[in-house]
């Protein structure tokens, strides 16, 4: 990785030198190795605490809806999966494309330091991706770790190493995709009776202490004014008054994103409460390819969405309530 | 805060049997707001309105709310007794006391406290109205009439007669539709085609008409008074300007095994073809499954004898765009396919043949030249059975709950033809109930019965099956309460009618409401039953309901009097609820555009402070007030909450719910 990384670096320094880009976004050193956080970097000299390593999991598509505003080109770091995100940010308007120099960034799966933690390794200085697995380096000796035990959540259900979109590449080793059924967790909560299904997310949406971090890392929440801030739309109270309001909170985001979500898990990846916020979106998802076709948001930056168009052929309610195993 | 009149309708017993109505009227006097309460008996009538008129000018009312029917029913007779008063006519609630209320309970008290919550509902929603103005749109002066049967067509001649523009759209290759393929015609057995030739040549001499035969409606945008509609023409293959309906390539076509679609499949055609000898227009079209030439690249026959060169194997699909202020949908039926209903051996029977196809049997243009022969040999049928009922008032969920209203009629036809033509044919006409009003119509059948002397047995038939070559029908006969067999030669199945399937994709277009039967839905049954709910939409014929041709040609002449009456005024009014987006909450995202309907919404750029001297320019949504329908799309889309309906805001609603939620 480190390869890349000095690629990524060297290639950054000779856009902002030309001049060819104001800025460029990538990652920046954190206090440890493992917490690099998504900056900005306008000049050469800022550049030395640009990192690209194994715990680069954020997705950077979010900051270009404030970059393409300022004057001059942006130039962003995108892994093949935040590339969806782009393409959806494009096509809602949020990010001028023309503003934007996408540059495709290999990605081996990123890493979950707590499942790292977990399995009793702290002190993390380095990691190291090899075929057959991730060597940890701490300051307390080396471990290696299947891949698979070790990667985010997100990553466990890759979206493929495609880049949907990009203007150039930076890869310099093969991307193994790790593919399980991104559903599979759904569909353990459909086989639920109601009542459990309503006690499993009461049980995890009672720890939300609306820190909102989901929300304002979510590509698709990228609202101007977002209702839960907006006094006039009623629903924008902050503490959580009464069991229905934490509820509320989330439900109405998932609907609010419906059709525009690209799966980049993103929300379950901030949430300091491990609320797998990610498994309504993906409950969505699942029923949306039922009804109405597979679909994958951010595949292309245009085109209308699912819940956005009107066709003959679309599913009546009765469809509905049928896919669900109900009677309409 | 506004000052309310409340005013609480008896309509007669309707809601007062139910609901305590003076109770409502005390109770609500005292809530926050209103200044004015009463009930009258008919809210509706002269002396009602009055009374709100009176109450609005002395108690100096800015807003009403009448407890009363639905709003589709008086809505505008209240809206304008309040204009007259002076009030806007938007400051007009009506709380839903009848259909919501009175006519579904049957406890007093419990209705009693609905119609209390129904009515504070409306006050909690009349305190955020706002008043609006209307505005006005044009009228394009064109009508569109979708489906060129005898619906469609005495609708085009009558909107034409009054000196306005028709295109009439025809899927098929020749207007006529069903009644083209009719013979005779109940109850006065006039020839079918010679009482609906003349009507299609009046259409296609008639210079204001437009005949777009083969072809489809593929889009629709817009709204009453200015529709755009796209339309694809199918490619005929065949030039529709130089073809002069000679038939020589029909002739000379190699390709001569298709089915016939206007002899019900009972012979075969070529791949080009004239549908029948009086088609409008009279040219001819080729069937791309079919041709050879098409198909393979080989054969080009027609193209060779076509003395006029019309043949042209490049063809394609065309478009066209036209703007119309009306639409008529006059899209028709087709008879239901007795598939499902094993026990009458359709499918295994050639000599178990439907209506449709006996009309075809009996028709002298049809596949045995009228002369009544079976399918399967040939030969003169001896013994003639009809079944009634097939797939009609049918429960089993095989085939329809309505009935078809045409059968008794044309079988009570068929059999007294037959009757006369062949006098020593037996008919026997099983039936579960003859149902024939109508002018004429009882004496007609009562002729089958007395003079020709067709046996009719009350009872359903059981079974169909073939015993030595004979079709035996099994049934009941109720009157003399014993079971039957009828060794027939002939069995005729009166299957049920059913809206032709495209219209599912017409009302999809038109966004017209339809039934679960696939029948249109009107905008009244009773007062308003040529309109579709969807405003300068209206239906005639088979498409609305079951009819037969004399109701199918009042509903198409009462269409066609509706769209002269919108054809004629050279603005409409528009409706003031409509969208609006706050910009300053609007993201640009093109979410409420993608769903709008009616292409309603376009964005612009737009400079917006920051603070600090500085801006931003930002793309954000706007709604063109004269295309906007206020059907709220677009605001339950919008993530932001930016956009809003005036007239049914977000917070108008959500005071609304909690107003119910309080109860």
């Amino acid at each position: 990785m480190r390869d890349v990384e000095l690629k990524m670096k060297e290639r950054a320094a000779a856009l902002l030198k030309s001049g060819e880009v104001a800025r460029v976004i990538g990652w920046k050193k954190g206090e440890f190795y493992f917490d690099p956080s998504p900056a900005s970097f306008e000049t050469e000299e800022e550049l030395s605490e640009f990192v690209y390593n194994g715990f680069c999991g954020a997705n950077l598509s979010k900051y270009l809806i404030a970059a393409s505003k300022k004057p001059g080109k942006t130039a962003v770091f995108l892994k093949p999966c935040d590339t969806y995100s782009f393409n959806q940010l494009v096509k809602e308007h949020r990010v001028a494309r023309e503003n934007i120099l996408v540059i495709g960034v290999e990605c081996q799966g990123k890493l979950d330091i707590e499942k790292i933690r977990r399995k009793g390794v702290t002190g993390v200085t380095e990691v190291e991706e090899e075929k057959d697995g991730v060597e940890v380096t701490s300051l307390y000796g080396t471990d290696k770790f299947p891949r698979e035990e070790i990667l985010l959540e997100k990553c466990l259900c890759c979206k493929g190493k495609k880049f949907m979109v990009a203007d150039e590449t930076i890869v310099l080793h093969e991307m193994p995709e790790t593919k399980n059924d991104r559903f599979a967790g759904v569909e353990k909560l459909e086989k639920m009776t109601a009542e459990e299904r309503f006690a499993f997310w009461q049980k995890e949406l009672s720890k939300c202490i609306r820190c909102n971090a989901c929300r304002n890392v979510c590509p698709a929440c990228s609202c101007v004014k977002c209702v839960f801030d907006n006094p006039a739309s009623g629903i924008a109270a902050k503490a959580n008054d009464t069991s229905f309001e934490e509820q509320m909170f989330h439900i109405i985001r998932a609907f609010h994103v419906a059709g525009r979500c690209t799966d980049c898990g993103e929300c379950s990846r901030v949430c300091p409460q491990h609320i797998p916020l990610h498994l309504l979106n993906r409950k969505f998802i699942k029923d949306m390819d039922t009804l109405y076709g597979e679909f994958q948001a951010g595949e292309t930056a245009d085109g209308k969405t699912p819940l956005t168009e009107y066709t003959e052929g679309d599913a009546e309610p009765k469809d509905a309530f049928k896919a669900e195993g109900q009677n309409a | 805060m506004q000052r309310i009149g409340v005013f609480i309708c008896w309509c007669g017993s309707n809601i007062a049997a139910t609901v305590d109505v003076e109770r409502v009227a005390e109770v609500i006097r005292r809530e926050p707001g209103v200044v004015f309460s009463a009930n009258y008996q008919y809210m509706c009538s002269e002396n009602g309105q009055q009374l709100v008129k009176n109450a609005i000018r002395e108690y100096n009312l800015t807003a009403v709310v009448i407890g009363s029917c639905s709003p589709r029913m008086h809505e505008a007779t209240f809206r304008k007794a309040a204009e007259e008063a002076g009030l806007n006519p938007y400051m007009v609630e009506i709380a839903n006391i009848r259909e919501h209320c009175s006519w579904i309970h049957k406890d007093r008290e419990e209705a009693t406290e609905k119609a209390l919550v129904l009515v504070r509902t409306a006050i909690a929603k009349v305190n955020l109205d706002a008043p609006l103005q209307v505005g006005e749109s044009p009228v394009t002066k064109r009508a569109l009439v979708i489906g060129g049967g005898i619906a469609g067509i005495q609708a085009a001649l009558d909107i034409a007669e009054a000196g306005f523009e028709v295109d009439i759209v025809e899927k098929n290759p020749t207007i006529g539709g069903r009644m083209a393929q009719l013979d005779k015609t109940f109850p006065t057995l006039d020839c079918s085609a010679c009482i609906l030739t003349p009507k299609m040549v009046d259409c296609a001499q008639n210079e204001k008409i437009d005949i777009l035969s083969y072809s489809e409606v593929e889009e629709v945008k817009g709204f009453v008074g200015n529709f755009t509609v796209k339309i694809r023409k199918k490619a005929r293959y065949v030039d529709e300007t130089k073809c002069t309906g000679c038939k020589v390539c029909m002739e000379k076509c190699p390709s001569r095994k298709g089915l016939n679609e206007f002899n019900m499949g009972l012979n075969n055609r070529t791949a080009i073809y004239i549908p029948f000898a009086q088609a409008i227009p009279n040219v001819a079209v080729i069937d791309p499954e079919q041709c050879i030439k098409l198909k393979t690249g080989k054969c080009g026959i027609c193209q060779k004898f076509c003395g006029v060169g019309a043949i042209d194997y490049t063809m394609k699909d065309e478009f066209v765009e036209r703007k119309y202020g009306a639409i008529v949908v006059a899209t028709g039926f087709r008879p239901m396919k007795p598939d499902k209903f094993n026990e009458y051996g359709y499918a295994d029977n050639k000599d178990v043949i439907t209506s449709l196809e006996l009309e075809r049997l009996m028709n002298a243009a049809g596949p045995t030249d009228g002369v009544l022969l079976r399918p399967s040999d040939g030969k003169h049928p001896k013994v003639i059975t009809f079944i009634q009922c097939v797939g009609s008032r049918d429960t089993s969920g095989c085939g329809k709950p309505y009935c078809s209203k045409i059968c008794c009629m044309y079988t009570a036809k068929h059999a007294m033809l037959i009757r006369e033509k062949y006098p020593d044919t037996e008919v026997h006409v099983f039936y579960i109930d003859v149902r024939t009003p109508g002018k004429n119509y009882d004496e007609f059948y009562r002729r089958a019965v007395e003079q020709y002397g067709v046996d009719y047995i009350k009872g359903m038939v059981g079974k169909v099956y073939n015993e030595n070559g004979k079709l035996m029908v099994q049934g009941s006969n109720l009157i003399d309460n014993e079971q039957v067999v009828i060794p027939s030669d002939l069995v005729v199945l009166a299957t049920a009618i059913e809206p032709e399937p495209s219209v599912r994709k017409v009302a999809t277009l038109l966004t017209a409401s339809i039934d679960t039967n696939n029948f249109l839905t009107e905008s009244h049954a009773k007062l308003r039953p040529v309109e579709s709910p969807t405003a300068g939409v209206y239906l005639a014929g088979v498409c609305q309901g079951p009819k037969d041709i004399p109701e199918t040609v009042s509903q198409a002449s009462a269409c066609a009097a509706k769209v002269i009456g919108l054809l004629v005024k050279d603005k409409l009014k528009t409706n003031p609820c409509i969208a609006h987006p706050d910009e300053s909450m609007c993201n640009g995202c093109s979410q409420c555009a993608n769903v709008c309907a009616y292409g309603a919404i376009t964005y612009v750029d737009k400079e917006f402070r920051l603070g600090g001297g500085k801006t931003e320019v930002r793309r954000v949504a706007s709604v063109n007030p004269a295309v906007c329908q206020g059907c709220g799309a677009c605001t339950v889309t919008c993530p932001s909450g930016a956009m809003d309906l005036s007239g049914f805001s977000s917070g108008q609603i959500m005071s609304e719910v909690e107003a119910i939620c309080k109860m």
